[in-house]
């Protein structure tokens, strides 16, 4: 190519780049927010100093960024999952509305079971929705081979709908009809108290279960990933589709039961929002979260690692939650997705280039010098 | 039915396609490339609210003042391409990836949202917008005056544009080296061809082109500027490249006929019609891309299809 500069592929990257770069990454993505706060009439430091101690040090801030994280650290594992086939569900989104529908139903439905039963019920009952809404690209990726991220991300907006339609256009199940002010502001029916999930509680601070949860399925899909047949498969599969092929893997179930885990655990997202934080099936509130899409940003920064998902959650979590605390003037709300993209770009980009060498092209190897390694060679 | 609800239809179908057209436009080059650009409504947004900012904030004749929105629009969108540019082709981070990071980066939480309340913009009604021009005093004729004949002044340019890119494809050289970039990279180094520079090049117009199609939301199809305001057509502008095999002639044809689905709803509300719920028609357009991509997907359309072959792979010269 042409260009001043030279890229080749390292041969293998040393251990103290694996660890700089990512950090490296996230100082340029702060110093160039930075720049963008300063040049659009805002004090960069104040803004970083109220972002910290909105998201951790202030009163109940710590308790609301593990809010945020949660449904994140789901989606996130949802998106990391398939990415690792690259098998692209960018339904992330509509798999957890879907998992909210199912989890109030199972919730609503029943309700005056004991609450562990329950509990576990409306956990099942989200990620079977989820999983049923990720069936519909993933039937049509295996089988047709129709690209499943267009379609997964169209079922989004499906999704959406048809929640909007349940709570605002429609007398459904999940619509509360018989208390008075519901006629006028169309709402959902609360789940009974039965139906909430515990969480743990340490002086002022709250972790909720959904985090617990999510945690374990971290570490569950994680030992899939490295440590099982099943997952061998998968990085086959990612790597190379045709090897998969030639080598006996059913690339077809693949897909379909990769899909299927990945828009389950998306669903638990939706339980946990029902459960967990909600009580009650909000369509505005699910959609204007945009937790799925954030997930995708949060399996990117992993780098597609389960447990280092969880740390990312926790990251992307308190970015939201502070912004949504600090939301105002001084804050506008597109900052939070402004600073999500710019930490993706640095961190995309240095993680690929720690896997490169760059140098200037004139410090390419001369005929010169080549002969001379030749010569080395050849001697006896 | 009534045939003035079908007029109002297509009327409205010509709106809701046109931006359809301009990004789906700039999608095919791209892609023609080899370049995937998933960033596409994230770029339109960006042209949508820029436009919307250079219309409010400028004051001067209307002509001027649109016609340095529609410039604006298509800097805004280049420029997020840009960033895809630089992430997939020299860094080569996945297409995937960077594309979706660019419509995060830009999208309803981001970029065009923050600029929006910085610029103090929003929920304000517009100053300036395209209008209907009676074109060869033809307007009045039955049915074609008032879907072909009182379009504004963008949609006649969207015509322009599609039967140059039509041309320009199939036409010149410039055209056919771009389709050897796409189809093999390889083959097209070898013959001299700057791979690199074809790629950031159509990525860049592209861009521009996404730009374009988001300030036609904001300059003529309802001067307004909200959050998000695209709302998904920037993924069905991708959607379309591929079920119109990546070309520009059944893109347009495609990009309309979802100007009728998501048409379909608003003028059949505005007239009190209410057969099914109004969700089923806001999310018919995206139910019909769904089916849409899988009939492009079957046997029978395989055999057709003109993906372009190296399409989502980084071409490097430097390494096998």
């Amino acid at each position: 190519m042409t260009g001043p500069l030279h890229i080749e592929r390292r041969l293998d990257t040393p251990k103290w780049l694996k660890v700089a770069v990512p950090f490296a990454s996230i100082l340029l993505a702060a110093i160039i927010v930075a720049i963008l706060l300063a040049a659009t009439g805002h004090n960069p430091f104040s803004t970083y100093h109220q972002m910290y101690s909105a998201s951790v040090t202030a009163d109940g801030a710590l308790t609301s960024t593990f809010v945020y994280a949660t449904p994140m650290l789901f989606t996130g594992l949802c998106a990391a999952f398939a990415f690792r086939m690259r098998t692209w569900n960018i339904g992330g989104e509509g798999q957890l509305y879907m998992g909210a529908v199912g989890a109030s139903a199972v919730g609503l439905v029943l309700g005056d079971w004991p609450r562990p039963l329950l509990i576990i019920a409306m956990v099942i009952g989200g990620a079977l929705a989820g999983m049923l809404w990720a069936c519909i690209p993933a039937l049509l990726r295996a089988y047709l081979r129709t690209n499943e991220i267009l379609t997964s991300l169209m079922l989004n907006y499906v999704a959406g709908f048809f929640m909007y339609y349940l709570i605002y256009d429609s007398s459904s199940y999940w619509r509360d009809l018989t208390t008075p002010g519901a006629s006028v502001f169309p709402t959902g029916k609360t789940l009974v108290a039965n139906a909430s999930w515990p969480g743990i509680t340490i002086g002022t601070f709250t972790l909720p279960m959904g985090f617990i949860l999510g945690v374990g399925l971290a570490v569950g899909l994680l030992v899939l990933i490295r440590s099982t047949r099943y997952g061998f498969e998968m990085r086959v599969m990612g790597d190379s589709p045709q090897a998969a092929n030639y080598s006996g893997i059913r690339t077809k179930r693949k897909i379909l039961s990769v899909m299927a885990i990945s828009g389950g655990v998306a669903g638990i997202a939706g339980s946990s929002q029902i459960g967990d934080f909600g009580h009650v099936l909000d369509p505005r509130g699910l959609q204007q979260a945009q937790y799925g899409y954030t997930g995708i940003v949060v399996a990117a920064l992993a780098l597609y690692n389960p447990l280092a998902v969880v740390l990312v959650s926790l990251l992307i979590g308190g970015l939201t939650s502070a912004g949504f605390a600090l939301e105002g003037p001084s804050f506008p709300t597109g900052l939070v997705g402004t600073m999500e993209g710019i930490i993706l770009f640095t961190v995309l980009g240095g993680e690929i280039l720690a896997r490169y060498r760059i140098g200037l092209r004139h410090r390419a190897v001369t005929p010169a010098s080549a002969g001379a390694n030749f010569g080395t060679e050849v001697a006896p | 039915m009534n045939s003035n609800i079908v007029i109002a239809v297509l009327v409205s179908a010509i709106g809701f396609g046109t931006p359809l057209v301009l990004a789906g436009l700039g999608e095919l080059l791209a892609e023609r490339s080899g370049v995937l650009n998933l960033g596409v409504e994230g770029m339109m947004l960006m042209g949508a609210v820029t436009a919307f900012f250079v219309s409010q904030k400028t004051h001067g004749p209307t002509a001027l003042v649109l016609l340095l929105a529609v410039l604006a629009s298509m800097v805004a969108g280049s420029a997020m391409a840009l960033i895809h540019a630089v992430l997939s082709i020299t860094i080569r981070v996945n297409q995937i990836v960077s594309g979706l990071a660019v419509t995060i980066f830009a999208g309803i939480i981001g970029l065009s949202s923050y600029l929006g309340q910085v610029w103090n913009i929003g929920g304000v009604a517009g100053h300036h917008q395209f209008n209907g021009i009676d074109l060869f005093g033809l307007q009045n004729l039955p049915i074609v005056g008032p879907i072909i004949f009182s379009e504004d002044a963008f949609v006649y340019a969207s015509w322009v544009l599609v039967l140059a890119v039509l041309y320009y494809l199939y036409r010149t050289r410039p055209g056919l080296y771009l389709r050897a970039v796409g189809e093999n990279p390889a083959a097209a180094d070898a013959m001299g061809i700057n791979v690199t520079a074809y790629r950031y090049v159509h990525t860049l117009i592209g861009g521009a082109l996404a730009g374009l199609g988001g300030a036609y939301f904001t300059l003529a199809l309802a001067p307004i500027w909200t959050d998000g305001l695209t709302a998904g057509f920037g993924w069905i502008a991708i959607a379309l490249v591929i079920f119109a095999f990546w070309r520009p002639d059944l893109l347009v044809l495609g990009a309309y006929l979802f100007g009728i689905f998501s048409a379909l709803g608003p003028t059949l509300e505005t007239r009190g019609i209410t057969v099914l719920p109004s969700e089923f028609y806001s999310a018919l357009p995206f139910l019909m891309t769904v089916i849409a991509l899988a009939a492009a997907s079957t046997s029978w359309a395989n055999r057709r299809v003109g993906t372009p072959a190296s399409l989502g792979i980084p071409y490097t010269r430097e390494e096998g």
